[in-house]
């Protein structure tokens, strides 16, 4: 089967992609920490990560939450610190540029490249293929909005546009994962630690269907402003855009405002989350997998975090990866870790994601 | 608007082609059989067939597939085999792999992997999962030997005209027109889930669920519907008061999704549309009491999905 896949589709791209400069070999996967502000980037610079992602303030990110990102100024202060300490800044341009005015999205590559980023993280193919033309030199990552969840979906970008990188969506198992990785020369980048969504990353239009707008065409999920509490003699219930997503009627804590996470009736059960709960995703246990299947990189996904919590995950991230490519036979993570996570985190579930799969 | 209002137009545009959605849902084999049977005789143009939410689903395998595209094929439709959206293990891109190379029909690719086995290999439907949502990614999937491509959910008239008008020369264009939208998929399974049963033991949950499991708000309004790995709109898509619009804009096909009951009345009523048989405002009324919940449109309009505008807001 492997034979058979490897043969009907070669790796090598039919035309060779210009050249792009390498990044240094890390000695083990890098971290790589989402920085949602300037202090959470110093945070993450400061504690330990080889490399932070920054997104600009508009809706070119995937995640475009008032009060998050950078500002030119920002972003000039971040890369300069950044740099000098030796750490590689990427900046998040994935969103979908609009049919009738793509300019602000290729305004925005020109502009990340001009103050010098490392790398671009995209999704939109037609982005891709005009910072591939623009910048040939520019190293190119498939965002996980990108969907790239097999090695053929990953070889085509690659293929095109000479991606160097993706980052996988969150659905894959560890055995998926190391299937990718056998299948591709890409380099392949992994969520480690941070928020979970069930749903596949550029796969979800559900937050649109109730507010209009969605992570692909908006980068929200959900907006912000569709959010209202409301006191009803039942409770407090929360309501996106007029949708009851939750009611509290005493004093239990209320899930996050995305409808995933809300209360819903199914059948005849009623106030069941019938999705999901709100949860975080903790990689930290099958770090020494991820080494031996060649996972480059580990994503901590902190973005609407404080800079205490980005800098608190950083260096226990840090001491792990640390540990482990020292120590490579060592498969149980020190209880601390795990506890310290917990911690910042404040009490939120860590699951293993989809690299765990419920009853296996 | 009536369809005298295009009366003089000049020159007409073509009446947009109907076609079948691929079944969304998990049915027994021989009701999928009984399904496909009665659609040969309808008024449609183009039918998408094979699993495209879950490879656990083996009801029908691809030679039972193939076995009802080659009846379909005789009934005088054209055929197209659809590609699982959502791959992540091998013995799925094998499938994939083996769908690309069928040797006869004509393939949608789900994602962006079954376009790269496409590509310049052979031409192809470019799915409404593969989120080209700007001029240059559809150019760009032309280029790779797309001819025809599904406008994602998201998109409202005013983005699909910018895109029509920069449209590469030879792309069709086809729109969903009709039915529960597939708003998202999950890693894990949402049918099995509810009953605390993981993917990999899923008891085949989603059998029992024709029309997929409405989830609904403590107001009771249905809200989402869970389908397996998928997430569907509870409300239904229905674009049949549209169609003079879309026809304006040079849509060639008009998609209308599977559901388990009044499928065949669904598909008159698009055909009487488009023909001008009937106006569009009378067939939207129609439909009404052959779907499962409630109408929108609002993603046409450049609103949350689940609002409707116009006439024909049902009461429940």
């Amino acid at each position: 089967m492997p034979a058979t896949l490897s043969a009907a589709m070669p790796c090598a791209p039919d035309a060779a992609p210009a050249p792009v400069p390498a990044l240094a070999a890390p000695r083990c996967p890098e971290l790589v920490c989402l920085a949602g502000s300037l202090p959470a980037l110093r945070a993450a610079v400061d504690h330990g990560a080889d490399s932070v992602y920054l997104g600009l303030r508009h809706a070119t990110h995937a995640r475009n939450v008032a009060g998050l990102h950078f500002d030119d100024a920002a972003i000039a202060t971040g890369i300069r610190y950044a740099h000098d300490r030796g750490v590689h800044v990427f900046v998040a341009l994935d969103t979908y540029p609009q049919a009738s005015h793509p300019q602000p999205w290729r305004q925005a590559v020109d502009q990340a490249v001009g103050m010098g980023a490392d790398a671009i993280l995209l999704a939109d193919p037609g982005l891709m293929q005009y910072a591939a033309r623009t910048h040939p030199q520019l190293r190119l990552h498939l965002s996980a909005q990108g969907s790239g969840t097999h090695a053929d979906a990953i070889n085509l970008y690659r293929q095109q546009f000479g991606i160097t990188r993706a980052v996988l969506p969150r659905a894959l198992s560890l055995e998926q994962v190391r299937q990718v990785i056998e299948r591709t020369p890409v380099e392949i980048e992994v969520f480690g630690f941070g928020s979970l969504c069930v749903m596949v990353e550029g796969r979800c239009v559900v937050p649109s269907y109730a507010t209009g707008g969605s992570p692909p065409m908006h980068g929200v999920c959900p907006p912000a402003q569709a959010l209202r509490w409301q006191q009803t003699p039942r409770g407090w219930g929360a309501r996106l855009n007029g949708v009851l997503t939750d009611r509290l009627a005493g004093g239990g804590s209320a899930g996050d405002p995305a409808l995933c996470q809300g209360r819903f009736a199914v059948g005849d059960e009623s106030g069941c989350c019938a999705i999901e709960q709100p949860k975080c995703l903790n990689t930290l246990s099958l770090l020494p997998q991820l080494m031996r299947a060649g996972v480059r990189a580990i994503t901590i996904e902190g973005l609407q975090r404080s800079p205490a919590y980005v800098a608190e995950v950083t260096r226990v991230w840090r001491e792990a990866l640390d540990h482990c490519a020292a120590q490579p036979q060592t498969d149980v993570p020190r209880a601390g870790w795990m506890r310290r996570l917990e911690q910042a985190a404040a009490g939120q579930r860590h699951p293993l994601g989809a690299c765990h799969r419920p009853g296996t | 608007m009536h369809h005298d209002d295009l009366a003089d137009t000049v020159p007409p545009p073509a009446p947009p082609r109907l076609a079948l959605g691929p079944l969304l849902y998990h049915w027994p084999r021989q009701q999928v059989r009984r399904f496909y049977a009665a659609m040969e005789v309808l008024p449609l143009d183009v039918v998408y067939l094979g699993e495209t939410v879950c490879s656990r689903r083996q009801e029908l395998r691809l030679n039972d597939w193939l076995a009802i595209a080659q009846r379909l094929k005789g009934a005088g439709k054209q055929v197209v085999l659809s590609t699982q959206v959502l791959i992540a293990s091998t013995d799925e891109a094998t499938a994939l792999h083996r769908i690309v190379e069928n040797g006869e029909f004509l393939v949608e690719a789900g994602d962006m992997g079954a376009v790269h086995l496409l590509a310049g290999r052979m031409p192809f439907v470019a799915g409404m999962h593969l989120n080209l949502y700007n001029p240059a990614a559809l150019a760009w999937m032309a280029g790779l030997g797309a001819t025809r491509w599904v406008m994602p959910l998201e998109l409202p008239a005013a983005a699909l005209a910018a895109l029509q008008a920069a449209r590469p020369p030879g792309l069709q264009t086809e729109v969903f027109a009709y039915g529960r939208m597939p708003l998202a998929y999950s890693a894990q399974c949402l049918t099995a889930r509810h009953r605390n049963l993981s993917k990999d033991d899923c008891r085949f949950s989603c059998l029992q669920h024709p029309d997929g499991m409405t989830l609904r708000t403590r107001e009771r309004e249905g809200l989402l519907v869970l389908n397996g790995l998928q997430m569907q709109s509870a409300r239904v898509f229905n674009l049949v008061g549209e169609i003079d619009a879309l026809r304006a804009l040079g849509v060639d096909v008009l998609r209308l999704s599977p559901q388990a009951e009044h499928m065949e009345e669904i598909v008159r009523l698009f055909d009487a549309v488009r023909r001008h048989a009937m106006a569009p405002a009378e067939a939207l009324r129609q439909t009404l009491p052959w779907m499962p919940d409630l109408p929108c449109n609002g993603y046409w309009h450049g609103q949350p999905g689940r609002d409707q505008r116009g006439a024909a807001a049902r009461s429940s």
